[in-house]
Protein backbone atom coordinates (compact mmCIF):
# COMPACT_ATOMS: atom_id res chain seq x y z
CA UNK A 1 0.00 0.00 0.00
CA UNK A 2 1.39 2.96 -0.77
CA UNK A 3 1.34 5.82 1.88
CA UNK A 4 1.55 8.55 0.99
CA UNK A 5 -1.52 7.69 -1.38
CA UNK A 6 -3.92 7.21 1.87
CA UNK A 7 -2.46 9.90 3.43
CA UNK A 8 -3.85 12.72 0.59
CA UNK A 9 -6.80 10.77 0.44
CA UNK A 10 -7.36 10.85 3.67
CA UNK A 11 -6.68 14.54 3.98
CA UNK A 12 -9.09 15.14 0.99
CA UNK A 13 -11.50 13.24 2.91
CA UNK A 14 -11.80 15.17 5.84
CA UNK A 15 -11.25 19.09 4.29
CA UNK A 16 -14.23 18.24 1.87
CA UNK A 17 -16.96 17.41 5.12
CA UNK A 18 -15.45 20.11 7.46
CA UNK A 19 -18.34 20.99 9.19
CA UNK A 20 -19.00 17.16 9.75
CA UNK A 21 -15.21 16.21 10.95
CA UNK A 22 -15.47 18.98 13.56
CA UNK A 23 -18.92 17.96 15.12
CA UNK A 24 -17.31 14.49 14.97
CA UNK A 25 -14.07 15.98 17.32
CA UNK A 26 -16.67 17.80 19.27
CA UNK A 27 -18.99 14.82 20.48
CA UNK A 28 -15.80 12.54 20.83
CA UNK A 29 -14.28 15.18 22.96
CA UNK A 30 -17.56 15.73 25.31
CA UNK A 31 -18.24 12.04 25.89
CA UNK A 32 -14.72 10.82 26.22
CA UNK A 33 -13.96 13.79 28.74
CA UNK A 34 -17.22 12.61 30.61
CA UNK A 35 -16.24 8.90 30.41
CA UNK A 36 -12.61 10.12 31.65
CA UNK A 37 -14.11 12.34 34.90
CA UNK A 38 -16.53 9.44 35.53
CA UNK A 39 -13.40 6.98 35.77
CA UNK A 40 -11.44 9.45 37.85
CA UNK A 41 -14.67 10.07 40.31
CA UNK A 42 -15.06 6.76 40.89
CA UNK A 43 -11.37 6.63 42.05
CA UNK A 44 -11.80 9.81 43.98
CA UNK A 45 -14.16 7.60 46.18
CA UNK A 46 -12.21 4.69 46.26
CA UNK A 47 -9.20 6.81 47.81
CA UNK A 48 -11.48 8.24 50.44
CA UNK A 49 -12.87 5.08 51.27
CA UNK A 50 -9.95 4.01 52.89
CA UNK A 51 -9.01 0.62 54.08
CA UNK A 52 -11.83 -0.28 56.15
CA UNK A 53 -14.76 1.52 54.80
CA UNK A 54 -16.10 -1.82 52.42
CA UNK A 55 -15.03 -4.54 55.09
CA UNK A 56 -17.10 -3.34 58.52
CA UNK A 57 -19.61 -1.48 59.83
CA UNK A 58 -18.68 -0.45 62.96
CA UNK A 59 -15.60 0.52 64.78
CA UNK A 60 -15.11 1.13 68.33
CA UNK A 61 -12.02 2.82 69.05
CA UNK A 62 -10.02 2.58 72.23
CA UNK A 63 -8.50 5.55 74.19
CA UNK A 64 -4.24 6.13 73.65
CA UNK A 65 -2.44 8.08 76.03
CA UNK A 66 -2.87 11.39 73.89
CA UNK A 67 -6.83 10.83 73.98
CA UNK A 68 -6.29 10.49 77.63
CA UNK A 69 -4.76 14.41 78.01
CA UNK A 70 -7.43 15.79 75.63
CA UNK A 71 -10.41 13.67 74.98
CA UNK A 72 -13.27 13.61 78.15
CA UNK A 73 -14.06 10.04 77.11
CA UNK A 74 -10.93 8.98 78.00
CA UNK A 75 -10.31 11.21 81.56
CA UNK A 76 -9.77 7.60 82.90
CA UNK A 77 -6.72 7.03 80.76
CA UNK A 78 -5.67 5.06 77.93
CA UNK A 79 -6.81 1.81 77.50
CA UNK A 80 -6.26 -1.14 79.70
CA UNK A 81 -5.32 -5.11 79.22
CA UNK A 82 -8.44 -5.97 81.57
CA UNK A 83 -11.16 -3.31 79.14
CA UNK A 84 -9.49 -4.57 75.79
CA UNK A 85 -10.22 -8.08 76.81
CA UNK A 86 -13.59 -7.61 78.56
CA UNK A 87 -14.85 -5.56 75.35
CA UNK A 88 -13.48 -8.04 73.24
CA UNK A 89 -15.72 -11.31 75.47
CA UNK A 90 -19.00 -8.42 75.66
CA UNK A 91 -18.72 -8.32 71.50
CA UNK A 92 -18.15 -12.39 71.20
CA UNK A 93 -21.44 -12.67 73.23
CA UNK A 94 -23.75 -10.13 70.80
CA UNK A 95 -25.86 -11.89 68.28
CA UNK A 96 -25.66 -8.84 65.95
CA UNK A 97 -21.87 -9.36 65.87
CA UNK A 98 -20.76 -11.27 62.76
CA UNK A 99 -16.69 -10.48 62.76
CA UNK A 100 -14.55 -8.78 64.88
CA UNK A 101 -11.03 -7.98 63.93
CA UNK A 102 -8.38 -6.07 66.35
CA UNK A 103 -6.66 -3.32 64.92
CA UNK A 104 -3.52 -2.55 67.02
CA UNK A 105 -1.21 1.13 66.73
CA UNK A 106 1.30 0.06 64.82
CA UNK A 107 -1.35 -1.46 61.81
CA UNK A 108 -3.41 1.69 62.13
CA UNK A 109 -0.89 3.64 60.97
CA UNK A 110 0.00 1.33 58.32
CA UNK A 111 -3.35 1.81 57.03
CA UNK A 112 -3.15 5.61 57.41
CA UNK A 113 -0.13 5.83 55.25
CA UNK A 114 -1.55 3.91 52.85
CA UNK A 115 -4.69 5.73 52.34
CA UNK A 116 -3.06 9.24 52.75
CA UNK A 117 0.72 8.74 51.68
CA UNK A 118 2.62 11.53 51.77
CA UNK A 119 0.55 14.08 52.42
CA UNK A 120 1.95 16.81 55.42
CA UNK A 121 -0.68 15.59 57.97
CA UNK A 122 0.12 11.72 57.66
CA UNK A 123 3.91 12.57 57.90
CA UNK A 124 4.19 14.21 61.31
CA UNK A 125 2.18 11.24 62.83
CA UNK A 126 3.61 8.34 64.97
CA UNK A 127 2.29 4.95 65.36
CA UNK A 128 1.81 5.78 69.16
CA UNK A 129 -0.48 8.73 68.11
CA UNK A 130 -3.13 6.19 66.39
CA UNK A 131 -5.89 3.99 68.43
CA UNK A 132 -6.58 1.17 68.55
CA UNK A 133 -9.80 0.03 67.72
CA UNK A 134 -12.35 -3.35 67.05
CA UNK A 135 -13.38 -3.50 63.46
CA UNK A 136 -16.78 -4.89 64.16
CA UNK A 137 -18.74 -6.73 61.16
CA UNK A 138 -22.57 -7.09 61.32
CA UNK A 139 -25.03 -9.57 60.92
CA UNK A 140 -27.52 -6.86 59.96
CA UNK A 141 -25.83 -3.61 58.94
CA UNK A 142 -28.86 -1.76 60.36
CA UNK A 143 -28.14 -2.32 63.77
CA UNK A 144 -24.92 -0.29 64.39
CA UNK A 145 -27.13 1.13 67.83
CA UNK A 146 -26.88 -1.68 69.24
CA UNK A 147 -23.08 -1.58 69.51
CA UNK A 148 -22.95 2.01 70.28
CA UNK A 149 -26.06 1.99 73.51
CA UNK A 150 -23.37 -1.28 74.50
CA UNK A 151 -19.91 0.42 74.11
CA UNK A 152 -20.77 4.48 74.14
CA UNK A 153 -19.01 5.70 77.64
CA UNK A 154 -17.75 2.15 78.63
CA UNK A 155 -14.21 3.15 80.53
CA UNK A 156 -11.38 3.19 77.88
CA UNK A 157 -13.89 3.37 74.89
CA UNK A 158 -12.96 6.98 73.12
CA UNK A 159 -15.77 6.37 70.48
CA UNK A 160 -17.78 4.19 68.58
CA UNK A 161 -18.28 5.23 65.08
CA UNK A 162 -20.95 3.90 62.12
CA UNK A 163 -18.18 3.29 59.57
CA UNK A 164 -20.87 4.06 56.98
CA UNK A 165 -22.84 7.09 58.47
CA UNK A 166 -19.48 9.48 58.27
CA UNK A 167 -19.06 9.41 54.54
CA UNK A 168 -22.57 7.68 52.42
CA UNK A 169 -23.87 10.87 51.76
CA UNK A 170 -20.74 12.42 50.44
CA UNK A 171 -20.46 9.31 48.56
CA UNK A 172 -23.95 8.91 47.78
CA UNK A 173 -23.41 12.62 45.88
CA UNK A 174 -20.48 11.44 44.13
CA UNK A 175 -22.28 8.38 42.81
CA UNK A 176 -25.30 10.63 41.86
CA UNK A 177 -22.97 13.06 39.95
CA UNK A 178 -21.01 9.81 38.44
CA UNK A 179 -24.14 8.65 37.12
CA UNK A 180 -25.58 11.84 35.46
CA UNK A 181 -21.81 11.56 33.67
CA UNK A 182 -22.43 8.28 32.85
CA UNK A 183 -26.25 9.17 30.75
CA UNK A 184 -24.77 12.13 29.66
CA UNK A 185 -21.74 10.12 28.53
CA UNK A 186 -23.70 7.93 26.95
CA UNK A 187 -26.39 9.78 25.66
CA UNK A 188 -23.01 12.02 23.75
CA UNK A 189 -21.43 8.48 22.68
CA UNK A 190 -24.76 7.80 20.67
CA UNK A 191 -24.50 11.10 19.11
CA UNK A 192 -20.69 10.76 18.26
CA UNK A 193 -21.50 6.78 16.74
CA UNK A 194 -24.54 8.47 14.56
CA UNK A 195 -22.00 11.49 13.41
CA UNK A 196 -19.84 8.88 12.22
CA UNK A 197 -21.75 6.79 10.38
CA UNK A 198 -23.56 9.95 8.40
CA UNK A 199 -19.92 11.03 7.99
CA UNK A 200 -19.12 8.18 6.53
CA UNK A 201 -21.94 7.97 4.51
CA UNK A 202 -21.67 11.14 2.86
CA UNK A 203 -17.77 10.85 2.58
CA UNK A 204 -18.56 7.35 0.59
CA UNK A 205 -21.44 8.65 -1.23
CA UNK A 206 -19.11 12.31 -2.38
CA UNK A 207 -16.27 9.26 -3.61
CA UNK A 208 -18.63 6.91 -5.33
CA UNK A 209 -16.51 7.35 -7.82
CA UNK A 210 -13.89 6.89 -7.13
CA UNK A 211 -14.60 3.57 -5.13
CA UNK A 212 -16.40 2.47 -8.25
CA UNK A 213 -13.29 2.62 -10.17
CA UNK A 214 -11.62 1.00 -7.66
CA UNK A 215 -13.80 -1.44 -7.36
CA UNK A 216 -13.25 -2.80 -10.95
CA UNK A 217 -9.61 -2.46 -11.12
CA UNK A 218 -10.10 -4.56 -8.59
CA UNK A 219 -8.32 -2.94 -5.72
CA UNK A 220 -8.67 -5.34 -2.08
CA UNK A 221 -11.51 -4.02 0.03
CA UNK A 222 -8.91 -3.39 2.62
CA UNK A 223 -7.59 -0.44 0.24
CA UNK A 224 -10.65 0.75 -0.45
CA UNK A 225 -12.23 1.15 3.20
CA UNK A 226 -8.88 2.24 4.70
CA UNK A 227 -9.56 6.04 3.91
CA UNK A 228 -12.78 6.12 5.02
CA UNK A 229 -11.84 4.17 8.11
CA UNK A 230 -8.93 6.33 8.95
CA UNK A 231 -10.66 9.76 8.57
CA UNK A 232 -12.77 8.72 11.06
CA UNK A 233 -10.38 7.16 13.59
CA UNK A 234 -8.22 10.54 12.63
CA UNK A 235 -11.24 12.91 13.55
CA UNK A 236 -11.85 10.45 16.83
CA UNK A 237 -8.07 11.23 17.81
CA UNK A 238 -8.08 14.53 18.07
CA UNK A 239 -11.64 14.52 20.06
CA UNK A 240 -9.78 11.95 22.45
CA UNK A 241 -6.51 14.49 22.38
CA UNK A 242 -9.04 17.03 23.36
CA UNK A 243 -11.06 14.76 26.09
CA UNK A 244 -7.41 14.29 27.54
CA UNK A 245 -6.32 17.69 27.54
CA UNK A 246 -9.66 18.73 29.12
CA UNK A 247 -8.96 16.39 31.94
CA UNK A 248 -5.87 17.33 32.95
CA UNK A 249 -7.19 21.13 33.13
CA UNK A 250 -9.55 20.17 35.32
CA UNK A 251 -7.47 18.11 37.08
CA UNK A 252 -5.07 20.85 37.63
CA UNK A 253 -7.49 23.60 38.26
CA UNK A 254 -10.12 21.90 40.16
CA UNK A 255 -7.51 20.43 42.79
CA UNK A 256 -4.77 22.16 42.59
CA UNK A 257 -5.11 25.48 41.55
CA UNK A 258 -8.11 27.49 40.45
CA UNK A 259 -10.74 26.12 43.20
CA UNK A 260 -7.52 25.04 44.80
CA UNK A 261 -9.78 21.81 47.02
CA UNK A 262 -6.57 20.27 47.71
CA UNK A 263 -5.91 23.00 49.82
CA UNK A 264 -9.43 24.26 51.20
CA UNK A 265 -10.12 20.47 51.93
CA UNK A 266 -6.85 19.66 53.15
CA UNK A 267 -8.80 16.80 55.06
CA UNK A 268 -9.82 14.89 52.16
CA UNK A 269 -7.03 12.86 50.35
CA UNK A 270 -7.67 13.95 46.49
CA UNK A 271 -6.67 11.88 43.51
CA UNK A 272 -2.90 12.10 42.26
CA UNK A 273 -1.31 12.90 38.66
CA UNK A 274 -0.94 9.35 38.40
CA UNK A 275 -4.83 8.47 38.54
CA UNK A 276 -5.57 11.05 35.94
CA UNK A 277 -2.32 10.01 33.80
CA UNK A 278 -3.20 6.18 33.36
CA UNK A 279 -6.93 7.22 31.83
CA UNK A 280 -5.27 8.81 28.86
CA UNK A 281 -3.94 6.04 26.90
CA UNK A 282 -7.24 4.50 27.84
CA UNK A 283 -9.04 7.49 26.86
CA UNK A 284 -6.95 7.87 23.89
CA UNK A 285 -6.89 4.32 22.09
CA UNK A 286 -10.81 4.28 22.76
CA UNK A 287 -11.10 7.70 20.19
CA UNK A 288 -8.93 5.84 17.60
CA UNK A 289 -10.66 2.45 18.10
CA UNK A 290 -14.49 3.50 18.80
CA UNK A 291 -14.88 6.03 15.47
CA UNK A 292 -12.59 3.28 13.48
CA UNK A 293 -15.41 0.22 14.76
CA UNK A 294 -18.20 2.60 14.20
CA UNK A 295 -16.76 3.46 10.34
CA UNK A 296 -16.02 -0.11 9.43
CA UNK A 297 -19.42 -0.84 10.33
CA UNK A 298 -21.47 1.55 8.30
CA UNK A 299 -19.38 0.99 5.34
CA UNK A 300 -20.72 -2.57 4.99
CA UNK A 301 -23.57 -0.77 4.29
CA UNK A 302 -22.85 2.35 2.85
CA UNK A 303 -20.18 1.23 0.03
CA UNK A 304 -20.13 -2.00 -1.74
CA UNK A 305 -16.83 -3.72 -2.25
CA UNK B 1 -11.55 -18.12 -20.46
CA UNK B 2 -14.97 -17.58 -20.05
CA UNK B 3 -17.29 -20.83 -19.57
CA UNK B 4 -21.02 -20.25 -18.93
CA UNK B 5 -23.20 -23.40 -18.04
CA UNK B 6 -26.75 -23.25 -18.01
CA UNK B 7 -26.70 -19.53 -15.99
CA UNK B 8 -29.92 -18.05 -15.55
CA UNK B 9 -30.07 -15.07 -12.92
CA UNK B 10 -33.57 -13.70 -11.04
CA UNK B 11 -33.11 -10.51 -9.05
CA UNK B 12 -34.43 -10.34 -6.21
CA UNK B 13 -38.43 -9.23 -6.27
CA UNK B 14 -38.59 -9.71 -9.79
CA UNK B 15 -40.97 -12.38 -11.54
CA UNK B 16 -39.05 -12.50 -15.25
CA UNK B 17 -35.64 -13.84 -14.97
CA UNK B 18 -32.72 -11.18 -16.21
CA UNK B 19 -30.93 -14.15 -17.87
CA UNK B 20 -32.48 -17.89 -18.54
CA UNK B 21 -30.69 -21.35 -18.64
CA UNK B 22 -27.47 -19.19 -21.12
CA UNK B 23 -24.63 -21.31 -22.11
CA UNK B 24 -21.69 -20.76 -24.17
CA UNK B 25 -18.01 -20.71 -23.80
CA UNK B 26 -15.58 -17.64 -25.00
CA UNK B 27 -11.83 -18.69 -26.11
CA UNK B 28 -8.82 -16.41 -25.21
CA UNK B 29 -7.99 -14.02 -28.53
CA UNK B 30 -11.51 -13.76 -29.41
CA UNK B 31 -13.45 -10.75 -30.13
CA UNK B 32 -17.18 -10.94 -29.37
CA UNK B 33 -20.39 -8.77 -30.15
CA UNK B 34 -23.13 -9.04 -27.23
CA UNK B 35 -25.97 -7.49 -28.77
CA UNK B 36 -29.53 -7.24 -28.27
CA UNK B 37 -31.67 -4.38 -27.53
CA UNK B 38 -32.17 -2.92 -23.68
CA UNK B 39 -33.35 -5.34 -21.36
CA UNK B 40 -32.40 -8.11 -23.14
CA UNK B 41 -29.86 -8.67 -20.48
CA UNK B 42 -26.76 -7.71 -21.20
CA UNK B 43 -25.80 -5.77 -18.78
CA UNK B 44 -26.79 -8.26 -16.43
CA UNK B 45 -24.19 -11.04 -18.97
CA UNK B 46 -21.42 -8.33 -17.77
CA UNK B 47 -22.00 -8.01 -14.35
CA UNK B 48 -22.05 -11.94 -14.03
CA UNK B 49 -18.42 -11.64 -15.21
CA UNK B 50 -17.03 -9.16 -13.54
CA UNK B 51 -19.02 -10.47 -9.91
CA UNK B 52 -20.56 -7.72 -9.45
CA UNK B 53 -23.76 -10.20 -9.15
CA UNK B 54 -24.12 -14.33 -8.36
CA UNK B 55 -26.04 -16.34 -10.60
CA UNK B 56 -29.27 -18.03 -9.15
CA UNK B 57 -28.96 -21.25 -11.33
CA UNK B 58 -25.98 -22.77 -13.42
CA UNK B 59 -22.22 -22.14 -13.09
CA UNK B 60 -20.24 -19.07 -14.54
CA UNK B 61 -16.22 -19.62 -15.05
CA UNK B 62 -13.98 -16.78 -15.45
CA UNK B 63 -10.57 -17.10 -16.24
CA UNK B 64 -10.82 -20.78 -15.65
CA UNK B 65 -12.29 -20.08 -11.88
CA UNK B 66 -15.69 -21.05 -10.82
CA UNK B 67 -17.07 -17.24 -9.87
CA UNK B 68 -19.82 -19.02 -7.04
CA UNK B 69 -17.05 -20.86 -5.20
CA UNK B 70 -15.02 -17.77 -4.92
CA UNK B 71 -14.38 -16.12 -1.67
CA UNK B 72 -15.71 -12.29 -1.45
CA UNK B 73 -11.82 -11.87 -0.59
CA UNK B 74 -10.53 -13.21 -3.74
CA UNK B 75 -12.20 -11.30 -6.22
CA UNK B 76 -9.90 -7.83 -6.39
CA UNK B 77 -7.49 -10.40 -7.65
CA UNK B 78 -9.63 -11.69 -10.31
CA UNK B 79 -10.95 -8.38 -11.06
CA UNK B 80 -7.49 -7.31 -11.97
CA UNK B 81 -7.42 -9.53 -14.47
CA UNK B 82 -10.18 -7.63 -16.00
CA UNK B 83 -10.72 -4.37 -18.23
CA UNK B 84 -13.54 -2.62 -17.83
CA UNK B 85 -14.85 0.43 -20.38
CA UNK B 86 -18.30 2.40 -20.15
CA UNK B 87 -20.27 4.42 -22.41
CA UNK B 88 -20.16 7.35 -19.81
CA UNK B 89 -16.48 6.80 -19.68
CA UNK B 90 -16.11 7.33 -15.59
CA UNK B 91 -12.95 9.43 -15.65
CA UNK B 92 -12.48 11.08 -12.44
CA UNK B 93 -12.49 15.08 -13.15
CA UNK B 94 -10.19 16.14 -11.00
CA UNK B 95 -7.10 14.04 -12.14
CA UNK B 96 -5.08 14.78 -15.26
CA UNK B 97 -5.43 12.15 -17.77
CA UNK B 98 -2.11 10.70 -16.85
CA UNK B 99 -3.36 10.47 -13.46
CA UNK B 100 -6.44 8.38 -14.05
CA UNK B 101 -4.14 5.89 -16.08
CA UNK B 102 -2.19 5.75 -13.09
CA UNK B 103 -4.82 5.28 -10.51
CA UNK B 104 -6.13 2.18 -11.97
CA UNK B 105 -2.49 1.06 -10.65
CA UNK B 106 -2.17 3.43 -7.72
CA UNK B 107 -5.36 1.69 -6.00
CA UNK B 108 -3.76 -2.20 -6.32
CA UNK B 109 -0.16 -1.15 -5.03
CA UNK B 110 1.70 -0.54 -8.12
CA UNK B 111 5.41 0.88 -7.45
CA UNK B 112 5.81 4.39 -8.69
CA UNK B 113 8.69 2.94 -11.01
CA UNK B 114 6.25 0.90 -12.68
CA UNK B 115 3.58 3.72 -13.15
CA UNK B 116 5.83 6.20 -14.36
CA UNK B 117 7.04 3.71 -16.86
CA UNK B 118 3.68 2.22 -18.18
CA UNK B 119 1.52 5.05 -18.08
CA UNK B 120 3.10 7.26 -21.29
CA UNK B 121 3.53 3.52 -22.44
CA UNK B 122 -0.15 3.08 -22.83
CA UNK B 123 -1.15 5.99 -23.45
CA UNK B 124 0.78 6.18 -26.94
CA UNK B 125 -0.79 2.77 -27.03
CA UNK B 126 -4.30 4.65 -27.18
CA UNK B 127 -3.26 7.54 -29.53
CA UNK B 128 -2.93 9.80 -26.47
CA UNK B 129 0.90 10.58 -26.13
CA UNK B 130 1.66 13.82 -25.08
CA UNK B 131 -1.95 14.82 -23.15
CA UNK B 132 -0.87 13.51 -20.15
CA UNK B 133 -1.56 16.37 -18.34
CA UNK B 134 -4.70 17.59 -19.76
CA UNK B 135 -7.86 16.88 -18.02
CA UNK B 136 -10.62 14.90 -19.32
CA UNK B 137 -12.85 18.26 -19.35
CA UNK B 138 -10.58 19.79 -21.99
CA UNK B 139 -10.94 16.22 -24.21
CA UNK B 140 -13.26 15.11 -26.95
CA UNK B 141 -15.53 12.11 -26.06
CA UNK B 142 -13.46 10.24 -28.08
CA UNK B 143 -10.55 11.14 -26.74
CA UNK B 144 -12.19 10.72 -23.20
CA UNK B 145 -13.25 7.02 -23.91
CA UNK B 146 -9.33 6.32 -25.12
CA UNK B 147 -8.10 7.73 -21.62
CA UNK B 148 -10.82 5.26 -20.10
CA UNK B 149 -9.20 2.38 -22.82
CA UNK B 150 -5.75 3.35 -21.36
CA UNK B 151 -6.99 2.97 -17.77
CA UNK B 152 -8.42 -0.48 -18.15
CA UNK B 153 -5.49 -1.54 -20.12
CA UNK B 154 -3.14 -0.22 -18.43
CA UNK B 155 -2.65 -2.96 -15.79
CA UNK B 156 -2.80 -5.41 -19.05
CA UNK B 157 -5.98 -7.67 -18.31
CA UNK B 158 -6.84 -11.26 -19.78
CA UNK B 159 -9.94 -10.10 -20.90
CA UNK B 160 -11.64 -6.60 -21.59
CA UNK B 161 -15.11 -5.95 -21.18
CA UNK B 162 -16.66 -3.28 -23.21
CA UNK B 163 -20.01 -2.04 -22.21
CA UNK B 164 -21.73 0.19 -24.85
CA UNK B 165 -18.24 1.56 -25.50
CA UNK B 166 -19.46 3.98 -29.00
CA UNK B 167 -23.04 4.66 -27.57
CA UNK B 168 -21.89 8.28 -26.97
CA UNK B 169 -20.20 9.09 -30.02
CA UNK B 170 -20.48 9.92 -33.20
CA UNK B 171 -20.06 7.48 -36.31
CA UNK B 172 -16.44 8.44 -36.97
CA UNK B 173 -14.85 8.47 -33.78
CA UNK B 174 -16.45 5.35 -33.13
CA UNK B 175 -14.65 3.68 -35.77
CA UNK B 176 -11.54 5.27 -34.41
CA UNK B 177 -12.13 3.18 -30.90
CA UNK B 178 -12.93 0.28 -32.62
CA UNK B 179 -9.57 0.52 -34.34
CA UNK B 180 -7.97 0.58 -31.18
CA UNK B 181 -10.20 -2.06 -29.89
CA UNK B 182 -9.16 -3.95 -32.41
CA UNK B 183 -5.69 -3.22 -31.74
CA UNK B 184 -5.88 -4.40 -28.38
CA UNK B 185 -7.86 -7.75 -29.52
CA UNK B 186 -4.72 -8.15 -31.60
CA UNK B 187 -2.09 -8.33 -28.45
CA UNK B 188 -3.85 -11.31 -27.30
CA UNK B 189 -6.24 -9.94 -24.52
CA UNK B 190 -10.09 -10.85 -25.01
CA UNK B 191 -12.58 -8.79 -25.81
CA UNK B 192 -16.58 -8.60 -25.19
CA UNK B 193 -18.42 -6.00 -26.17
CA UNK B 194 -21.90 -5.02 -25.80
CA UNK B 195 -23.21 -2.41 -28.28
CA UNK B 196 -26.37 -1.23 -30.50
CA UNK B 197 -24.29 -0.12 -33.15
CA UNK B 198 -25.18 -1.80 -36.04
CA UNK B 199 -22.91 -0.53 -39.08
CA UNK B 200 -19.93 -1.49 -36.52
CA UNK B 201 -20.83 -4.77 -35.96
CA UNK B 202 -21.55 -5.04 -39.27
CA UNK B 203 -18.62 -4.18 -40.79
CA UNK B 204 -16.29 -5.64 -38.33
CA UNK B 205 -17.68 -9.40 -38.98
CA UNK B 206 -16.51 -10.66 -35.55
CA UNK B 207 -18.42 -13.52 -33.09
CA UNK B 208 -22.10 -12.59 -32.21
CA UNK B 209 -24.09 -13.19 -29.42
CA UNK B 210 -27.66 -12.54 -29.13
CA UNK B 211 -29.70 -12.33 -26.16
CA UNK B 212 -33.46 -11.70 -26.29
CA UNK B 213 -35.90 -11.81 -23.05
CA UNK B 214 -32.81 -13.56 -21.59
CA UNK B 215 -32.36 -15.96 -24.05
CA UNK B 216 -29.31 -16.82 -25.85
CA UNK B 217 -31.09 -16.79 -29.29
CA UNK B 218 -28.16 -16.74 -31.28
CA UNK B 219 -24.27 -17.27 -31.49
CA UNK B 220 -22.43 -16.67 -34.64
CA UNK B 221 -19.15 -16.90 -35.60
CA UNK B 222 -18.61 -13.95 -38.67
CA UNK B 223 -22.01 -12.74 -37.74
CA UNK B 224 -23.62 -9.02 -38.59
CA UNK B 225 -26.01 -7.28 -35.97
CA UNK B 226 -28.98 -9.06 -37.30
CA UNK B 227 -32.30 -7.65 -36.55
CA UNK B 228 -34.08 -4.71 -36.74
CA UNK B 229 -35.11 -2.48 -33.99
Amino acid sequence: MRAQFVVSEIGVGLRRNLTMTFAVIVSVALSLALFGGSLLMSDQVNTMKGYWYDKVNVSVFLCNKSDAESDPNCAKGAVTADQKKQVMSDLDEMAVVDKVTYESQDEAYKHYKEQFGDSPLASSLTPDQMQESYRIKLTDPEKYQVIATAFDGREGVQSVQDQKGILDNLFGLLNGMNWAARAVMALMLVVALMLIVNTVRVSAFSRRRETGIMRLVGASGFYIQAPFIMEAAVAGLIGGGVACGFLVVARYFIIDHGLALSEKLNLINFIGWDAVLTKLPLILATSLLMPALAAFFALRKYLKV
Amino acid sequence: MIRFDNVSKVYPKQSHPALRDVSLELEKGEFVFLVGSSGSGKSTFLRLILREERCTHGQVHVLGKDLARLSNWKVPQMRRQLGTVFQDFRLLPNKTVGENVAFAQEVIGKSRGEIRKSVPQVLDLVGLGGKEDRRPGELSGGEQQRVAIARAFVNRPKLLIADEPTGNLDPQTSVGIMKLLDRINRTGTTVIMATHDQNIVDQMRKRVIELEKGRLVRDQTRGVYGYQH
